[in-house]
C-alpha cells in the first residue's frame, strides 16, 4: 500500500485535481466559480505532465556545476510544454474573466441559468 | 438530476482515465528525445539549463506561437473591455503610508529581480515568461501602493511590439545566416558564461520584455476597464 502511495501519488493528486475542477464545470451556476474551476483543472494537468517526466531521485535539468551526472536529470520536454501551457492557461483565464465583467455589466447577475432565461 | 448527471459522467472519466493511467511506469525515463536533450543539449545549443534549450533552440517556433496566443488574449481582453466604463467615475482611497512607501521602496527591487531572472534563463531556472510575469507584479504592486499612478499605455504597446518584432526578426535572419528559421547562427561561447548559448539569451529578453509588458497592460486594463 505504501509503496503504491510513493509510487502514484503525483498521480492521484493530479487526477483529483481535474476531477474536482471538471466537477465545479459541470455543477456550479457561478459563472467566476465556473472560471475558478477551469484554472483548478489546468493546475491537474500541469501536475500530471510534470509527474510523468519524473525520474526518481533524479535533479533538475540543468548544468549549473560541472560534475552533474546527466543520467539522473528528469525529462525537460514535459517541462518545457508546461511552460507553454501555463502562459496559455493565464491568456484564458484573463480573456474568460473579462468575458465575465462585461456578461455582470450586461444583465447584472453572474448566475448562469438566469442568464440562459434572460433575452439578449 | 444535473448533478447527478455530472457524478456518473466524472465517475466514468474516473475509472477510465485511472486504468489507463495505471500502466504508465513512475519516476523511470520514458522518452528517447528527453534523453537526448539532456546528453547533447550543451553541446548543440550551448544552453546549460536544458528546458530553456528546449524552449527556444529545439522547439523555438512552438514559443512563437506560445506568444502569439497570448499576445491574442491580451489583445482580445482589450477589446472586450474597451468603452465598459465611459462615463462611470471611479472613487478611488488612498492606500495607507506602509503601502505606499512599502510600494517605492520595492518597486525598483521587483524589476531588476524579474531583469536577472530573463537575463540569466539560459543558465539558471527561470526565463523570459517568468522574468516578465515578476516584473508585471511590481506594477500590480504599483497599482495597490500609488493607486494614482498608471503605466504609459503607448510605451507599453510599443514595448511588446518591438519584443514580438525582434524574436521574429531574429528568426528570419536565422533563414538567411544559417539556413532555416530560428537557427542559432551566433558564436556558441563557454557554457555557463552570461554572453553564451547565441541568439537564446536575446530571445529571452525580447520574450521578458513582451510578456512583462503584455501582463502589465492586462493588469491595466482589468483595473482601468471594469
Amino acid at each position: 500500500m505504501m509503496s503504491f502511495l510513493n509510487n502514484y501519488a503525483y498521480y492521484i493528486g493530479a487526477f483529483g485535481l481535474i476531477s474536482i475542477g471538471l466537477y465545479i464545470i459541470l455543477v456550479k451556476r457561478n459563472l467566476i466559480k465556473v472560471i475558478i474551476g477551469l484554472g483548478i483543472l489546468d493546475t491537474g494537468v500541469n501536475l500530471f505532465l510534470i509527474a510523468v517526466g519524473y525520474v526518481t531521485k533524479g535533479t533538475a535539468p540543468i548544468f549549473s556545476r560541472p560534475g552533474i551526472n546527466p543520467a539522473r536529470m528528469v525529462d525537460p520536454v514535459p517541462q518545457a510544454l508546461v511552460l507553454t501551457a501555463i502562459v496559455i492557461g493565464v491568456g484564458v483565464l484573463a480573456l474568460a474573466l473579462s468575458l465575465a465583467i462585461r456578461l455582470y455589466q450586461h444583465y447584472g447577475t453572474l448566475n448562469l441559468r438566469k442568464i440562459r432565461e434572460q433575452k439578449w | 438530476m444535473r448533478r447527478v448527471l455530472s457524478i456518473l459522467l466524472l465517475l466514468v472519466l474516473v475509472v477510465g482515465i485511472s486504468l489507463s493511467l495505471a500502466k504508465i511506469p513512475f519516476g523511470v525515463t520514458k522518452t528517447k528525445v528527453g534523453r537526448h536533450y539532456v546528453d547533447q543539449g550543451v553541446r548543440e545549443t550551448g544552453a546549460t539549463n536544458i528546458v530553456t534549450s528546449v524552449v527556444l533552440s529545439y522547439r523555438g517556433f512552438d514559443t512563437l506561437g506560445e506568444v502569439t496566443v497570448l499576445f491574442i488574449s491580451a489583445v482580445g481582453l482589450g477589446a472586450v473591455l474597451t468603452g465598459a466604463a465611459i462615463g462611470k467615475k471611479r472613487k478611488v482611497r488612498a492606500a495607507s503610508v506602509i503601502l505606499t512607501t512599502g510600494c517605492r521602496l520595492l518597486f525598483p527591487l521587483i524589476l531588476t529581480f524579474g531583469t536577472y531572472i530573463f537575463v540569466h534563463g539560459h543558465l539558471t531556472p527561470g526565463g523570459g515568461f517568468q522574468g516578465g510575469a515578476i516584473i508585471a507584479s511590481g506594477f500590480l504592486l504599483v497599482y495597490l501602493g500609488c493607486r494614482e499612478r498608471r503605466i504609459n499605455r503607448t510605451a507599453s504597446s510599443v514595448t511588446e511590439s518591438l519584443g514580438g518584432l525582434l524574436f521574429v526578426i531574429i528568426g528570419l535572419l536565422g533563414i538567411t545566416l544559417g539556413g532555416y528559421f530560428l537557427s542559432n547562427f551566433l558564436p556558441k561561447g563557454v557554457p555557463n558564461a552570461l554572453l553564451s548559448a547565441g541568439i537564446i539569451p536575446i530571445i529571452y529578453i525580447a520574450i521578458g520584455f513582451k510578456v512583462g509588458s503584455e501582463l502589465a497592460s492586462i493588469i491595466d486594463n482589468l483595473i482601468e476597464e471594469s
